[in-house]
């Protein structure tokens, strides 16, 4: 079966296409300088520039981390392009009319038509390629609820005040080595308010997209959920098809003040090199949230991409009776390595985190859970629950669960529940029996799997992402 | 009788697993309409017989030949078999968890219809018919919504395998030890269920060690296999020879076809 396995999952990565753009690219290359131009090329307030400096001073000081369990060659920082953008971007397109037709093109090649008349209703699209923002769509109904929805840079400037209040404040700038990094060099992403009381009139998404060679995709997320409001976001990523690996180190940051709601939800797909292990991104990504008093923060991941993923999406709870969870489906294949968790780190009274993780591993790719639930002393009344399952296709892959349990009031409650199953050559027999093909019987029984966390995705999104896992899976079996 | 055309056609088949002959040239034919009782001691190759003409891996045709209506059944993946209308009843059928039985049901049949160039069932369609489906056999609709074979007793893993029967309505059924672990009240249940599928146009193979289904499920042969190959047949009551005679006799008994030969 293994055999078969192999053969059958060297599949095309359907979003592997170059789009043909002629870009502003920075020559390779990492110092204060490149900083200072990044800043300069975003004209970007003096404290702003300050604090990537800062941030990169930091970070020269710093060590790549080693102990997640993935095996990748030492990264050349300086054989990383910072920055690049389509050279149709200089003049700051003011309507979709005036965007490069090719960049257009790209998005609805990747099933994201930008033209509002042909979305999906209800759902707010801000486009980031390469180092910048290409559009936000359904801006002025946004702006109508006073909901904020527009790339970062443009924050900075329409939004200083805001931006600087929150920037850092939940990952502070040293917080680890590839968020220090961000820090310094970060070139584009999303930034969201939603008003006090307000709830958000349409899911807001992000679209990363990394099209130039060696350049790494460095982009910052910040979303705020003033009092009492409720929003729901969820960021989408694909990229070409190289032999040379690609860096993608981004930062988020969500704020839930006193009473809000932040759903955040990813579909992460980027390429995750071939059936060997040559090419594909490295995904080291920080993501936290804080809830203040009886705020939620939850998030939903769909993982299928990336060569290397490091990603721990956490929530601080802070206030009181804040809730935070996390529902991940991570999928690896081929040589795909994936080191995903989350931390819960409960700090107020009653507060109450849920860790739902299905890993699912074929071929000879290497999967594991790292979570850390920490219950501080002042955490009175606590309550954690946390299942990890993982699923195995054929033989050769690894799945592993590292749960971290820090405890530290007596009053609280943590639960943990794992288990390892395999798709069984008797789970398969019985679907070809019945008439199924192989491919569709083990996405069915994948999909099965992760029902939980599938349910926990916007319903637009939930059919997506078991169409991208049956891509995924296209011939895994023989 | 004899002038109807034959559904299965199976001819000197011999077959492996994991490199030992456990069939060692089987022959039977089987008309529309007609019941086949397999009986005989374990380890005869009674659900190897199952396994290999369903296709399952690790079962391999060394010689002989396999017709299902007229087309070569041993050339064919395990699942254009079953679109073929080939159906086994699992001794010990496998859970899925988090796969619903009415989704799982409903991916068969269209995968089913899909393969006679037929639009896939509706799903509103599909539930009247599921619904009326798990009445038939005594489960309550509530199983639909349950992951296939989630949590299932073994008597309701063996209704729900007749319930896929149903809803298949294959040409052809083999029941691979469909009485074990049944009380006799469960037993009644899916021999009923059975009889009420009997037709003109569908096919069964019972494959059991026990007489008492062949009690509610009456067959129109009985074959005794041992050893990898039929070494009696008879008609309905060679099943109560055997349940008074036990399986010792046939070790001192020649095989049938050494017999003819």
């Amino acid at each position: 079966m293994t055999e078969q396995i192999d053969k059958a999952l060297a599949r095309e990565y359907e979003a592997g296409f170059v789009s043909d753009v002629e870009s502003e690219t920075f020559v390779p290359g990492l110092d204060e300088d490149v900083i200072r131009r990044i800043s300069a090329m975003k004209n970007e307030p003096e404290w702003m520039l300050e604090w990537r400096l800062s941030a990169f001073r930091e970070w020269l000081e710093m060590e790549e981390p080693d102990w997640a369990l993935v095996d990748y060659p030492k990264i050349d920082f300086q054989s990383i392009s910072y920055y690049s953008a389509p050279k149709s971007m200089q003049d700051k397109p003011k309507s979709l009319d005036e965007v490069d037709p090719e960049l257009l093109r790209t998005y609805e090649k990747l099933g994201i038509p930008l033209v509002e008349q042909q979305m999906l209703a209800g759902v707010a699209v801000d486009a980031v390629f390469d180092s910048v923002s290409v559009v936000t769509t359904f801006r002025e109904k946004l702006e109508e609820a006073g909901v904020i929805f527009c790339s970062i840079s443009e924050a900075l400037h329409k939004y200083p005040d805001l931006v600087r209040k929150y920037i850092g404040s939940v990952v502070p700038k040293k917080d680890n080595y590839y968020a220090a990094l961000n820090c310094a060099v970060f070139t584009d992403g999303s930034f969201v308010y939603i008003p006090k009381g307000t709830r958000c009139p349409m899911e807001l998404s992000t679209y990363f997209r990394i099209n130039e060679q060696n350049t790494g995709q460095f982009e910052r997320t910040l979303i705020v959920a003033d009092e009492g409001s409720h929003v729901s976001y969820l960021e989408g990523c694909t990229a070409p098809q190289r032999d040379e690996n690609q860096l993608h180190a981004a930062v988020v940051e969500l704020v839930a003040l006193d009473n809000a709601e932040i759903k955040y939800s990813t579909v992460q797909n980027w390429y995750p090199g071939d059936e060997n292990g040559k090419g594909g991104i490295y995904n080291f990504v920080t993501k936290r949230g804080i809830c203040h008093t009886n705020a939620k923060i939850s998030w939903t991941q769909v993982e299928t991409g990336s060569s290397v993923t490091w990603k721990y999406p956490s929530c601080i709870l802070k206030g009181d009776n804040s809730v935070g969870e996390f529902y991940s489906v991570a999928l690896t294949r081929g040589r795909q390595q994936a080191d995903t968790g989350t931390k819960m780190i409960h700090l107020g009274k009653n507060t109450k985190s849920t860790i739902i993780s299905k890993g699912i591993s074929a071929g000879r790719s290497n999967n594991s859970y790292r979570g850390l639930v920490r219950m501080n002393p002042g955490a009175q009344g606590a309550r954690n629950y946390t299942q990890c399952d993982s699923l195995l296709i054929g033989d050769q892959c690894g799945a592993h669960t590292f749960p971290y349990v820090e405890s530290r009031n007596p009053s609280a409650i943590v639960e943990h529940e794992a288990t390892t199953s395999k798709v069984s050559d008797e789970q398969l027999f019985l679907c070809r029996q019945r008439g199924l093909d192989p491919e569709k019987a083990v996405s069915m029984i994948v999909n099965g799997f992760c029902k939980e966390v599938f349910k926990e995705l916007p319903m637009e999104f939930a059919v997506e992402a078991g169409k991208l896992l049956e891509i995924s899976l296209e011939g895994s079996v023989g | 009788m004899s002038n109807t055309k034959s559904l299965l056609t199976i001819k000197d088949l011999h077959a492996s697993v994991e490199e030992k002959q456990i069939i060692k040239g089987l022959s039977l034919d089987v008309k529309p309409g007609e019941v086949h009782a397999i009986m005989g001691p374990n380890g005869a190759g009674k659900s190897t017989l199952g396994y290999v003409l369903s296709g399952r891996d690790g079962y391999h045709v060394e010689s002989g030949s396999v017709a299902l209506d007229g087309d070569d059944l041993l050339a064919m993946e395990t699942e254009e078999r079953a679109r073929a209308g080939l159906f086994l009843a699992f001794q010990y059928p496998v859970e899925i968890p988090g796969v619903s039985n009415l989704e799982f049901l409903k991916a068969a049949v269209d995968a089913q219809r899909q393969a006679r160039g037929e639009d896939p069932v509706t799903s509103a369609d599909f539930l009247k018919e599921a619904k009326a489906a798990c009445k038939q056999v005594n489960l309550p609709v509530a199983f639909l919504k349950r992951g296939v074979n989630e949590g299932f007793s073994g008597g309701e893993k063996k209704r729900n395998e007749l319930m896929q029967m149903l809803l298949l309505k294959p040409k052809l059924c083999i029941l691979d030890e469909t009485d074990s672990g049944l009380d006799i009240d469960a037993l009644q249940v899916v021999a009923e269920g059975v009889n009420s599928q009997r037709s003109d146009d569908r096919s069964f193979i019972v494959v059991t060690h026990y007489q008492r289904l062949l009690d509610y499920i009456k067959p129109d042969f009985v074959h005794v296999l041992s050893g990898g190959k039929i070494v009696k047949s008879g008609d309905a009551s060679l099943a109560l020879e055997l349940e008074a005679q036990g399986y010792a006799w046939l070790q001192n008994e020649p095989a049938e076809d050494e017999l003819e030969g």
